[in-house]
């Protein structure tokens, strides 16, 4: 069984024209969201994606944009306890990640 | 100056050698020590002992999950030498473990970053497994002394952390992703540093879920004294005390939400994680109810009562499993709560008054 999120909410941006076709972003994403094809990147599923931000962090070409963060409700709810951002801090024994 | 170098250990054991990282000579995974040109390396074994199984049934029943760890730096699997590949991971000792079993016959080094006891997916995400540590860590281990090839092998769950252009860079070392798991690491090291699609996609199975539900159990059951010790209280003076039949309920109602929904997680209709949780907190509290022939009108008040606590409950509890699943993104999480978190307070307190309602 395939595991499927909500759909239309990943932020998940790619520059084509930006993009030089390294297959970095495609090596790195846990979820297979990119293929290359003819030197160019391109987006197969982006409800697949999970916003962890490899694509971006690895692209030299500074390609790519993705929001990212924790996709953990405990998490996001401490952010909003405290104030603070929502941080996948699980130090207090939280049952998160 | 004194040529005598002060030394902490005892005189016999002492070391002729210091050794680039720190270790407990005590530790049975630890079988020798390698000289490098830049000092000695502990050698580590690749079978786990009973110790090890231990300490990991520990820590997914979260006794001690924070300080499961050991000292960053680097270390030597079989009888390495400077063309040996060079394998990064996170000094999580569960983490840590997991890799070295999977070595079992090669000769390679292990480069052990500081994620604060923390595996390498999370601490990628959190930046500790990240590109100013491993730089350090390169230069701190004094690496390019001891292999002559310029080549990291990363955990892919490590990228989110890592900016491999940049570690080339800082310190000339190229970066290569390996595989997500560590037991296609030798296939990956064998075929010349390739990992196939199977082994660059994460998945989910059931098992995977099984095994994080303990840590979620734990954590529910613990804050489920405080809802204990409250229902004792109002027992003093109620008219309907709190009884076995309520525990039951309740009880079923959190392990739905903490264990069953986790583990039948993709088979349950819809994508939401509360939806879920609610959804299977709802059938498991018919079926009580059913069950308790509370579905009369001396119980109806009761009944819709938890019919409304209840699988809010599983729902909140189903909800935060989102933070341990591998696939759910943070705009996704948020615009789930943002529907969910108000139903399950409203549901959860018109619920609560009606309980009490009956029972004071």
């Amino acid at each position: 069984m395939k595991h499927r999120y909500l759909k239309n909410v990943a932020t998940l941006r790619l520059s084509v024209e930006k993009c030089i076709g390294c297959g970095r972003c495609a090596e790195v994403c846990p979820h297979r969201v990119f293929s290359v094809n003819e030197k160019k990147a391109q987006i197969e599923d982006k409800d697949r994606c999970m916003e962890c931000g490899a694509c971006a962090k690895n692209c030299p070409a500074n390609a790519i944009t993705v929001d990212t963060g924790v996709g953990c409700a405990a998490a996001v709810i401490m952010g909003w306890l405290t104030g603070s951002e929502p941080s996948c801090d699980c130090s207090q024994g939280e049952g998160c990640c | 100056m004194s040529n005598e170098k002060s030394c902490c250990c005892s005189a016999d054991s002492c070391c002729s050698m210091e050794s680039i990282t720190p270790y407990d000579k005590n530790d049975e995974w630890v079988t020798g020590e390698i000289h490098t040109p830049k000092g000695g390396v502990p050698v580590v074994s690749t079978n786990l002992h009973f110790k090890d199984t231990l300490g990991a049934w520990k820590v997914r029943w979260g006794i001690g999950r924070m300080d499961y760890k050991i000292s960053p730096g680097l270390y030597a699997i079989g009888k390495p030498d400077h063309t040996s590949p060079v394998l990064v991971s996170a000094n999580y000792k569960l983490t840590f473990d997991a890799l070295r079993k999977e070595l079992s016959g090669l000769d390679c080094w292990i480069l052990i970053l500081d994620t604060k006891g923390i595996n390498v997916w999370c601490a990628a995400g959190k930046g500790t497994f990240g590109t100013d540590e491993l730089v350090g860590r390169i230069l701190k281990t004094g690496l390019s002394g001891i292999v002559s090839h310029r080549k990291l092998v990363l955990p892919q769950l490590g990228a989110p952390g890592v900016s491999a252009y940049e570690v080339t860079k800082q310190t000339g070392f190229s970066v290569v992703y390996g595989p997500v798991r560590a037991k296609d690491i030798k296939a990956f090291l064998n075929s010349g540093f390739k990992a196939t699609e199977e082994m660059r996609t994460v998945k989910f199975t059931m098992w995977d879920r099984l095994v994080l539900t303990p840590v979620e159990l734990v954590t529910a059951a613990k804050s489920s004294l405080m809802v204990f010790g409250v229902l004792f209280l109002i027992n003093l003076f109620a008219t309907r005390s709190f009884g076995l039949a309520d525990f039951i309920a309740y009880t079923g109602a959190v392990v739905t939400g903490t264990v069953i929904t986790p583990l039948l997680l993709p088979v349950i209709p819809g994508r939401a994680f509360a939806w879920k949780g609610w959804l299977l907190g709802l059938l498991w509290t018919l079926g009580f109810i059913w069950f308790s022939g509370w579905f009369v009108p001396g119980f109806l008040l009761l009944a819709i009562g938890y019919l409304l606590v209840l699988p809010s409950l599983s729902a909140f509890l189903a909800m935060n499993f989102t933070g341990s699943s591998t696939y759910t993104s943070f705009s996704g999480v948020i615009k789930e709560m943002k529907i969910a978190v108000p139903l399950i307070a409203l549901s959860s307190a018109a619920g609560i008054v009606l309980v009490l309602i009956k029972s004071l």
